[in-house]
Parts: structure tokens; C-alpha cells; sequence
């Protein structure tokens, strides 16, 4: 029997921008099998969350996870409006689905980007990286902060996409959409992107499901599963399908979020030529009330599940969030066992993990 | 000044370590690589290993688990350092302050040189940061001569 030996990946790895650690067994140069340690981004911010008033758990659950933090935003903002519940202005509606696709857009070009520096793709990595600050352009423009927007409140919004900022929320736009698509040309095309990606790290329909996955890691098996089918802010007024790829490997994740990127693309375009006339935020009165809702909405990693418990005072009594890449940290289990050594970053990285969302 | 310590500090490596941030001050300090802000002009490298490395980049809050894996880090990188904590709550715990897991700032396990304020910290912040921990390197080099 060949040697085992086991490798520590990790808590700090140049591969990884985020402290977990995998002790990976290797048998020569296959691995055996996969343990990973969480823990080290725990912060305690649900708890923390009970401590605050509800207002400010807004600054903290952005917090959660800096990459989607819009998303989380409008999570812990909608599941806080449910207890009343709020009506929201369509205007307000439509301003939340539009950042949320941006976010979306700089959240798979960054990862397109990792994806390509996990291969040794510096100067990909670059381009990936220097279309993407257009996208954060817009943010900044739009809400005014590039990383963390801090633009929800319960009720509505803060501030507003004038004309001249939709005009240009357009041009730039278009112009991302022809530069993403010259160089997702190369992604798909190239013959070392596809002998590192196809038919590694394969998780089946059925194991998918039974791991219980979530976004483009579930969608890349060929489950057709999305939150953002619950129609919630103004998903169900937009033309939306969610992108399905069969194949299960690292290639057909890349490929699911290398559509959606598009897809995120026509969805802002369209929410920005429907975009309603009217009031950006309404008066919410007194505390939340004694009551408890979920809400569920579609984060770039996967589903996002929050949960909040009302008692009538200022505090919330209980919030609950799950996170996508908690879901998703589990089918590397599956996947990991008997690929190379030198597969195992770019399979990491194919679930998109985002440590500090499952920590929190 | 010898060829070694003019290396250091017209071409800094950096190690970067994320203790428990929310991914915001990191993708930023990411960006600083990247063709707008291009740190490499001034002869930053980005590097993995702590062992490499003169400018040690922070992020985060210092949580209960990771107290240690820092304080070894910060063992591993060779003198002279540099530390530089990225982030408001690298600073001082800022939004995070009442967690029960969280510690509070770096300057709570390690000496901290110079902070870098700002939630997410801007890339132009990170590269002053950095440029002032510099000069504060190469008047560490002239102490010690
Ligand atoms: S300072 Fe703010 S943006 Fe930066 S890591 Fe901390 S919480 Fe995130």
C-alpha cells in the first residue's frame, strides 16, 4: 500500500483569501479523504444581533459577508419588514433587484477571476479584475460606497438612481457585457482551462440533492432550484429562468456562473428600463411586532435563508441565518476524494466558498 | 544603506491574513493588485508565504480561534517587520465589537504599526497605508544601525 500522508490546507493559504483549513490525506498524489475544520471566521454575529437594536442589525448582517453583503442586506431588511408587514413602493422594489444583480455581476466576475488565477491565468485574472471595477464604479455612483453599500433601511432605500445615473448605469453596462464576453471566449475555449475543469470534482444530481447544495454548485448538477422562483422583490415582474448546466464537474459550475453573469446583466437592463415612478422608502412605526417570518432569497453562492423572531421591544428575540457555502462545504467531501493534488484549489474554489458568510 | 535593506523597502513583500473579516477589506486589498490601482508599480508582490515576507497586511477582528494562528504568523515573518491592520475592525473590533467570539482590534495579540481606517478601507487608503508603513521600515532600519 502506498504511503499516506496528510497535508494541512490552510488557515492560511495563498490559494484562499479566507482562514478554514482542510486536513487533506493523500495516498502519493490522490486524495483519500477530506476534513475540514471551521470555526476560524466565527464571530458570533447572530447573538450580536440579538444585543442590537433592529435598525443596526442592518450594519451588522452586511457585515456577514462583504463580497454579497447587498444581498444580506436586503435579507435581514425584508425578513424584519415581514413582521409588520411593510408594503414597499414598486420603485423600492426594483432599486433592490437591481443592486442585487450588480452585486451579482462583481461577485461572478471576481470569482471568474479567482478561477483564472487558480490555473496560473495571471493576466485573465487582471482583465477579470479590471472589468469589474466598473461594476463597483456604478455601485459607488449608485449608493455611494464601493464594497459595503449600506443603502437598505427597513422601509426602503436610501437613495435613488437618477436619470443620468440610469443612462449611465447603461453605457457601462453594454460595456461589461462585451469585455466579459471576449474573455469568457478564452475560458471556454482554451484547452488547459478545460483539462484542469472537465470531469473533475463531479457531484451527481442525486448526491447534490442529498447533500442539500445550493446555487450554482446545485444548478451546475442540473437541479433547476432558485430563490429567486419565489418571485420575491421584483423577480417576478422580470424575465427570468435559472441557468442549468448537466455535467456536475468544476467546468459546468464556471459555465453556470459564467451565464448568469449575463443573465444578471439583461436582468439590470430590463429592471432599469422598467424602473417605476414613485416614493423610495415609506414611514415604518414602532417596534417589530411579537411574530416570526423566514425569507428567502438567491445570494451569487446560493440560497440565502433568513429567520427572524419579533417580541414587540426594539430588539429582535431570535435571527437565524444560513448561508450557501454552508450548504456547499459538505459535497467537497464527495468531490475531493481520489482527484490530484494539484486539482484540489481549483475544486475548492469551484463552490465559490465564502468562509465568513458560514461562520458569521 | 546596504543593497538588503534598500530591496525591502523599494520592493516590500507582503503577506496577507484574513483573522475573521467579512471579505470586504480583502477583495479591496485584492483590487490594489489589479490593473487600476497596480501596487506593483511600486514593487509590492503579494506572497503566501509568511516566511518571505516584510509587511505583514491584517484584516479582521482577532477572534478566540485565530489569537493563536496569528500570533505564530507573526513569529514566522522575519525582522524587521511591519504590521499594518486593514479596516476598522482590524483597528478595533468597529462593527463587531459586541460579538462574544471577537477579541477586538490586532493591536490585542500583536504590536500593530500603523492602521488603516475605513469599512471597507478604499484601495487608495491601503496604499497609503502601506506607504507610510515604508518609511517607518526604513527609519526601523536606520535605528538599528
Ligand atoms: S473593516 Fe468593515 S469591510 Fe473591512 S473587514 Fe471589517 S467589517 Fe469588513
Amino acid at each position: 500500500m502506498a504511503a499516506r500522508t496528510t497535508v494541512p490546507f490552510g488557515p492560511q493559504h495563498p490559494v484562499l483569501p479566507e482562514p478554514i483549513q482542510l486536513k487533506i490525506t493523500y495516498e502519493d498524489e490522490k486524495v483519500v479523504e477530506v476534513v475540514p475544520a471551521i470555526g476560524y471566521g466565527h464571530r458570533g454575529i447572530e447573538k450580536a444581533c440579538e444585543l442590537n437594536e433592529y435598525t443596526k442589525n442592518i450594519y451588522l448582517c452586511e457585515r456577514i459577508c462583504g463580497i454579497c453583503s447587498y444581498i444580506h442586506s436586503v435579507s435581514v431588511v425584508e425578513v424584519t419588514e415581514k413582521l409588520w408587514p411593510v408594503e414597499l413602493p414598486p420603485r423600492v422594489k426594483y432599486l433592490r433587484t437591481i443592486w442585487a444583480e450588480m452585486s451579482r455581476t462583481h461577485s461572478h466576475l471576481l470569482w471568474l477571476g479567482l478561477l483564472a488565477d487558480a490555473f496560473g491565468f495571471e493576466s485573465m485574472f487582471l482583465q477579470f479584475w479590471r472589468i469589474r471595477e466598473r461594476v463597483l464604479d456604478l455601485l459607488e455612483m449608485t449608493t455611494g460606497q464601493r464594497v459595503i453599500q449600506s443603502v437598505n433601511v427597513v422601509g426602503g432605500v436610501r437613495r435613488d438612481i437618477s436619470p443620468e445615473q440610469k443612462k449611465t448605469c447603461i453605457e457601462t453596462l453594454n460595456t461589461v457585457r462585451k469585455e466579459s464576453e471576449a474573455l469568457i471566449k478564452v475560458l471556454t475555449k482554451d484547452y488547459t482551462v478545460k483539462s484542469r475543469t472537465i470531469g473533475k470534482g463531479v457531484l451527481t444530481k442525486e448526491q447534490a440533492l442529498q447533500l442539500g447544495c445550493a446555487g450554482p454548485t446545485l444548478r451546475g448538477s442540473g437541479v433547476r432550484e432558485d430563490a429567486r422562483l419565489t418571485k420575491y422583490d421584483a423577480y417576478g415582474e422580470l424575465n427570468y429562468e435559472p441557468v442549468v448546466e448537466e455535467a456536475g464537474d468544476s467546468y459546468a459550475r464556471a459555465l453556470v456562473r459564467a451565464r448568469e453573469l449575463f443573465q444578471a446583466i439583461d436582468l439590470q437592463l430590463e429592471a432599469l428600463a422598467k424602473l417605476p415612478e414613485g416614493e423610495i422608502a415609506v414611514r415604518v412605526r414602532g417596534n417589530p411586532p411579537a411574530n416570526e417570518d423566514v425569507m428567502r432569497t438567491e445570494a451569487p453562492r446560493g440560497e440565502l435563508f433568513y429567520y427572524a423572531k419579533g417580541n414587540g421591544t426594539r430588539n429582535l428575540e431570535r435571527l437565524k441565518v444560513r448561508t450557501p457555502t454552508f450548504a456547499n462545504i459538505p459535497s467537497l467531501l464527495v468531490m475531493l476524494p481520489g482527484c490530484e493534488l494539484a486539482d484540489v484549489p481549483v475544486i475548492v474554489l469551484s463552490i465559490d466558498p465564502c468562509i465568513s458568510c458560514t461562520e458569521r | 544603506m546596504g543593497l538588503i535593506e534598500k530591496s525591502r523597502i523599494k520592493s516590500p513583500w507582503i503577506l496577507h491574513f484574513d483573522n475573521s473579516s467579512c471579505n470586504g477589506c480583502d477583495i479591496e486589498i485584492l483590487a490594489c493588485l489589479t490593473p487600476l490601482y497596480d501596487v506593483e508599480r511600486f514593487g509590492m508582490v503579494n506572497m503566501g508565504n509568511p516566511k518571505h515576507a516584510d509587511v505583514l497586511l491584517i484584516t479582521g477582528p482577532v477572534n478566540r480561534r485565530t489569537a493563536r494562528v496569528l500570533k505564530n504568523l507573526y513569529a514566522q515573518v522575519p525582522d524587521p517587520k511591519i504590521v499594518i491592520a486593514v479596516g476598522t475592525c482590524a483597528s478595533s473590533g468597529g462593527v463587531f465589537h459586541n460579538c462574544y467570539n471577537v477579541l477586538g482590534g490586532v493591536d490585542k495579540v500583536i504590536p500593530v504599526d500603523v492602521y488603516i481606517p475605513g469599512c471597507a478601507a478604499r484601495p487608495e487608503a491601503i496604499i497609503d497605508g502601506v506607504v507610510l508603513a515604508l518609511q517607518k521600515l526604513a527609519s526601523l532600519r536606520g535605528d538599528k544601525k
